[in-house]
């Protein structure tokens, strides 16, 4: 087996030493690899916050009836949990670290077409956080993140308009860095950079860049139509005036349908990066798994209703949604395939990333397997709004994109810090992860399917064994979260210097030293031939 | 293997749990075999084990195959389903409506002979059921897991939902949409109980019927000082109404179903009936929605006299 | 800054065509995002319409049709002048580019204010939801949905139109100060593929606010 060797010396002359010093030059910086490791601070930070409340969460529901923390904590916990997670952890997480920092350099160009929309889009993002801190500390709010009206606009008694300002905000920096990233795909490209010479990691974040684009602004006005409406006392969703609930379940999942692919596609691109390199060939199907990723992106904007299989929209709404829902599948079956396909044949290393992209696969597997089960609308009927959906989320958007961008996290770390970290460490941390991902959600499916519904703190006992289970996993699972926070921090001191290399990758950023200066590249690149160009047997 | 583990108890339940189990059956087959394939492939292609690794490139006929075969079985899957899909949404011509009243945090049920419970409800086997489902406040959700049936419960319109229990006993209700704190404890159950027991049940309860009720509100609210044949008034008489066609001031046609006539309570103004001033108070927030059935009930219980239809001038 | 090189262009760029390029794409990305902010409100507008239209016909009796119809004519004169602008601009005239722009913006302003009569008008005749809503009569609820729709789209224009008039001054000023040129004008290309969008938008609102009662 191999692991990643030093191939060099540390580049002194890089973009953590260029550039203005200081704080300072942190926080004015245009340099998109600075404002990528801003954005990985901020999430990192976020996403303790959501765990926090996922611990409440568990904790609670260790017991039946738990009086551990009141009703309303709870609520408001998982509000929080589930507002975190979303959009100040998961939709940024791939697209504005390891987009940002990746973007240019895999396309052979200096910077992001506009740097300084990049370092808007992060003060964005924090001025949202910053709301939705506020939120938490005025006390919190309770509607769950899916705002579902007339309890949001018109019975919470919580800090509604907070939160929405909130999201609200931080979906301006996902409209910015979307606007951005498509600009400069179409236009920064290096010399002989073709379409279909892109790494599919970038066309990940091109076609998420889409979605941002297109879905964002809709949950905006909606968000901004719940905040006018608890302002007026009145307004289109409020059915004491003969309004419509139902609408606004509309708006929200033409948007947070289309959510859930911004938070798979990078993903599904860092993975086709991981498993190229740790098998050492080709990637199969070049075309298709690009085509595929249009196509996730185009037709997840056609399937919100799936969301609503109950909620009172006509007969026929729902049997066009179903049909959606499973025709989107097909794209994502195609890559489940050619990512095994392209193991057929390699020369595979179990170093930690790979292991991380084969968790992915595997997960992302189940997760997707258990959206059919949901997309068939006579299952829905009983599943729907029980843990079965919490375990299917959970799947895909832990076991699927968390691994994933801690699989990228690993796989360019040499090249963001120019430091190894441990390998022996990162591959017990990712088997660990795993093994405590999968006890604390698949007991969920059985839950879900013996009909515990989700957003409960109080549930009948017989519930109670598996729960614990559940919960035991969590454990597990924030132990396997902590130690790569050790490991690669301590890398950062201690860890050998990398070298432009390490793991023997094609791709253009592993032409530039580690880390790579601020320009990205001492010369000009010129392409000449496609990704993935590995010659090893 | 899933019915052992929740009672099949409605008629509805064992076509689901087949869907289930195929359901079970063709993704578990698919997982064990990804998952395999990627163990067989990582013992046999890792690093420093010999294997032919010659060839192996990309082939249109492998990608358009595993396009296709599984675009074929979700059609399949969706097909399937829709069937069944389409049984819930219509209910049985026989079926007996039973008024379900959703509120923070409890449900409410009336039976048509003016029978009311809390947090339970008391269904006869063998015996279409169809609930007739309003929220007072915000969206709640009707689920019984043992009858694999759920839906959703609006403020201000009307849903409904069906199911034929098959077994006795006692089954737990949840209300599965998020709806406040006290969403959790929005439990009650359904019993399920042989005709006989459930007629005798029903004359225990011994109350005067749901139309009985509303004709008892429809004095106490004052709608008789109007609506009476005698009154001095100039509004509508609303016997034989229910069914019939109204003819309304903006010059459309409606037909008074229940929607109609709920509305023109707590709504009056949203459709007025052609030939009438709109004086009618809205009575939103002043008559909860158990008594706008019980009212309901009492409109739908004026028969016509003499054969003559509903008349509008 | 001094006035810049014709051909200078950002670091990141290898050249001014790119430059021009990403900039340009760029404001088209931002325009699709626009038309979907609008579009939500006009979905929801269009879904109780729908349900309303007795409801939305009164409504929109309630506002000030030949008020409605100048300001159509004022954004559609101050397009052109925005076009105009961008002409002289791109064949490096600089005075009259200046008082077009100068224009371009008179006229937003002028939209904002006749606007303005017509909030202060409504208010008046308690048709603002959550403020001042005294109607009365049949169709009284349901307009209100329609008055709420009213304030959340006619708003939101406004603000775009104010943010475009403040556009244009700084276009305006920094082409008084000789910064463009036939060789560099894309702030201003720009500037005024802002102010169609708004103007186009307002052809949208104007039937569905103005017209949509007043056809029978
Ligand atoms: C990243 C996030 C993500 C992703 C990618 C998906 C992907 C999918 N989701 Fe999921 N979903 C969520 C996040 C996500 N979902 C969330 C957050 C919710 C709940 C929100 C809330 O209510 O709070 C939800 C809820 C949800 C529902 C509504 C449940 C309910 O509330 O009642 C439905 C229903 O159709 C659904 C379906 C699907 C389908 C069909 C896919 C498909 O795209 C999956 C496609 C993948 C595969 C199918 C696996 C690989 C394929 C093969 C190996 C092929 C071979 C298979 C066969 C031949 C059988 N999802
Ligand atoms: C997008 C990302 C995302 C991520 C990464 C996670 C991560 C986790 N989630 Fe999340 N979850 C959501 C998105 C996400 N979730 C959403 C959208 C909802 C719906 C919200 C709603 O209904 O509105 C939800 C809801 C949700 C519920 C349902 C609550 C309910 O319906 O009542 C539960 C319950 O178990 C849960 C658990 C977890 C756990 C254990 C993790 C773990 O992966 C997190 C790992 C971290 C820890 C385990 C905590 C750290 C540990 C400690 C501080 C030590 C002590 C802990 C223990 C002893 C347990 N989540
Ligand atoms: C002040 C007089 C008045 C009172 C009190 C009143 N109504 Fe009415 N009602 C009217 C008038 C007038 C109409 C016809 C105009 C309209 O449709 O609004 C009407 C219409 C109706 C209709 C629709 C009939 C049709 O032909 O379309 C129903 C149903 C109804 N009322 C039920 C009630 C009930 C139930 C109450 C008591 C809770 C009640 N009304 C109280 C005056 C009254
Ligand atoms: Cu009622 Cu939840
Ligand atoms: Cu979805």
């Amino acid at each position: 087996m191999r692991i990643p060797e030093s191939t060099g010396s540390y580049a002194r002359d890089n973009y953590l030493s260029q550039g203005r010093p200081g704080l300072r030059g942190w926080l004015l910086t245009h340099d998109h690899k600075r404002v990528a490791i801003l954005y990985a601070l901020a999430i990192t930070g976020f996403f303790a916050l959501g765990a926090v409340a996922a611990a409440l969460v568990r904790l609670t529901l260790v017991q039946p009836d738990s009086q551990w923390i009141s009703p309303e904590t709870y609520d408001k916990s998982f509000t929080f949990h589930g507002i975190v997670m979303v959009w100040f952890f998961l939709i940024p997480s791939i697209p504005n670290t390891l987009g940002n920092f990746l973007l240019p350099l895999m396309i052979g160009a200096r910077d992001v077409a506009f740097p300084r929309l990049n370092l808007f889009s992060w003060y964005l993002f924090m001025l949202g956080g910053l709301f939705t801190i506020a939120t938490l500390l005025l006390g919190g709010v309770d509607t769950g993140w899916t705002f579902y009206t007339p309890f949001s606009t018109m019975f919470s008694n919580t800090h509604v308009i907070m939160a929405a300002a909130g999201v609200f905000v931080s979906g301006f920096a996902s409209i910015v860095s979307g606007m951005n990233f498509i600009v400069t795909v179409h236009t920064m490209r290096a010399p002989g950079m073709r379409w279909f010479r892109l790494p599919l990691f970038v066309w990940a974040i091109y076609a998420t860049s889409v979605v941002m684009m297109l879905a964002t602004p809709v949950l905006a006005m909606t968000l901004l139509l719940i905040a006018l409406e608890r302002l007026a006392g009145v307004g289109i969703f409020d059915p004491a005036l003969g309004g419509d609930p139902v609408l606004f379940q509309h708006f929200f999942w033409f948007y947070s349908h289309p959510a859930v692919y911004i938070m798979v596609l990078p993903a599904m691109g860092v993975t086709s990066e991981l498993i190229c390199c740790g098998v050492r060939r080709r990637v199969f199907g070049y075309r298709f798994m690009a085509w595929s990723m249009l196509g996730i992106a185009f037709i997840g904007f056609l399937v919100w209703g799936h969301h609503m299989f109950v909620a009172g929209q006509s007969m026929y709404a729902s049997i066009a949604f179903s049909l959606l829902s499973f025709a989107v599948a097909v794209p994502s079956a195609i890559k489940v395939f050619n990512w095994l396909a392209t193991m057929y044949k390699g020369v595979i290393d179990f170093h930690a990333p790979m292991l991380y992209a084969l968790g992915f696969v595997g997960l992302f597997t189940l997760g997707g397997l258990t959206g059919l089960f949901l997309a068939a609308v006579a299952l829905d009927v009983s599943l729907t709004d029980t843990y079965f959906v919490v375990a299917h989320f959970h799947y895909i958007m832990v076991g699927g994109a968390v691994m994933a961008y801690l699989g990228g996290i690993h796989f360019w770390w040499p090249k963001i810090t120019g430091r190894l970290y441990s390998e022996p460490l990162a591959r017990f941390a990712a088997i660990l992860m795993f093994v405590g991902f999968n006890v604390t959600f698949f007991p969920q499916y059985v839950l879900g399917y013996l009909g515990m519904p989700r957003r409960y703190h109080d549930y009948p006992p017989p519930f109670q064994a598996l729960n614990v289970v559940s919960s035991a996993g969590a454990a597990i699972l924030a132990v396997a979260y902590l130690l790569p926070l050790w490991y690669l921090g301590r890398s950062l001191w201690r860890g050998a210097s990398a070298g432009p290399n390490p793991w023997h990758a094609t791709g253009l950023e592993w032409t530039t030293p580690s880390p790579p200066p601020h320009d990205n590249f001492p010369e000009p690149p010129v392409v000449e031939r496609g990704p993935y160009d590995y010659r090893d047997p | 293997m899933s019915a052992s583990s929740l009672p099949q108890a409605s008629s509805y339940a064992p076509a689901v749990d087949h869907l289930f189990d195929a359901m079970l059956l063709l993704c578990g087959a698919v997982a064990i075999g990804v998952f395999a394939v990627m163990f067989a492939f990582c013992i046999r292609y890792r690093r420093g084990h010999a294997a032919d690794r010659e060839g192996g490139n990309t082939r249109l006929g492998v990608e358009l195959a595993w396009t296709l075969v599984p675009f074929a079985l979700f059609l399949g899957i969706f097909g399937w389903s829709i069937g069944l899909w389409a049984k819930l949404r219509t209910p049985p011509a026989d079926s007996v409506p039973v008024y379900i009243v959703a509120k923070q945090w409890m449900w409410r049920v009336q039976h048509p002979d003016g029978t009311r419970e809390i947090d339970t409800l008391h269904v006869p086997l063998g015996q279409p059921v169809r609930l007739v489902m309003i929220s007072q406040d915000v969206v709640h959700s009707f689920y019984v897991p043992a009858f694999r049936v759920k839906q959703d419960v609006l403020p201000g319109r009307y849903t409904e939902l069906w199911f034929t229990a098959t077994r006795a006993g006692r089954f737990p209700l949840f209300c599965s949409e998020y709806c406040g704190v006290g969403h959790p404890s929005m439990r009650g159950s359904v019993v399920a109980m042989a005709p006989a027991d459930y007629a005798r049940w029903l004359h225990a309860q011994s109350s005067p019927g749901l139309a009985a009720r509303g004709a008892e509100l429809f004095r106490r609210f004052g709608c008789s000082g109007c609506h009476d044949p005698g009154s001095g008034v100039h509004a509508p008489d609303l016997r034989g109404l229910y069914g019939a066609p109204v003819p309304l001031s903006d010059g459309s046609v409606v037909r008074a179903d229940d929607r109609y006539l709920h509305d023109s309570i707590v709504l009056p103004r949203s459709q007025v009936a052609a030939g009438y001033a709109p004086i009618m108070p809205s009575y939103q927030g002043r008559i909860g929605e158990e008594d706008i059935l019980a009212l309901i009930a009492y409109v739908k219980s004026l028969e016509v006299e003499g054969g003559q239809g509903h008349a509008h001038p | 800054m001094s006035t810049p090189q014709p051909l200078a262009h950002a670091p990141q760029f290898d050249d001014p065509t790119q430059q021009r390029t990403a900039a340009v794409l760029g404001m088209w990305a931002f325009l699709v995002t626009e038309v979907l902010f609008f579009g939500v409100l006009f979905a929801g507008y269009a879904v109780c319409r729908w349900r309303f239209p007795d409801a939305f016909a009164a409504g929109s009796r309630h506002t000030d049709l030949p008020m409605g119809a100048i300001e159509t004519g004022v954004l559609l004169a101050s397009s052109c002048a925005a076009a105009l602008a961008l002409r002289d601009v791109q064949l490096g005239g600089r005075r009259a580019a200046t008082r077009l722009l100068v224009l371009t913006a008179a006229l937003g302003a002028t939209f904002l204010v006749m606007h303005g009569f017509e909030y202060t008008d409504e208010y008046r005749e308690g048709l603002v939801p959550g403020l001042r809503y005294t109607q009365d009569g049949p169709l009284a609820g349901k307009m209100e949905f329609f008055f709420y729709l009213y304030f959340a789209i006619t708003g939101l224009h406004s603000v775009h139109v104010l943010v475009g008039v403040v556009l244009m001054l700084v276009m305006a000023l920094r082409n008084a100060r000789g910064r463009f040129r036939a060789t560099y004008f894309t702030p201003v290309e720009l500037a005024a593929l802002y102010w169609h969008l708004v103007d186009i938008v307002w052809i949208f609102v104007f039937p569905l606010v103005y017209l949509v009662g007043r056809a029978g």
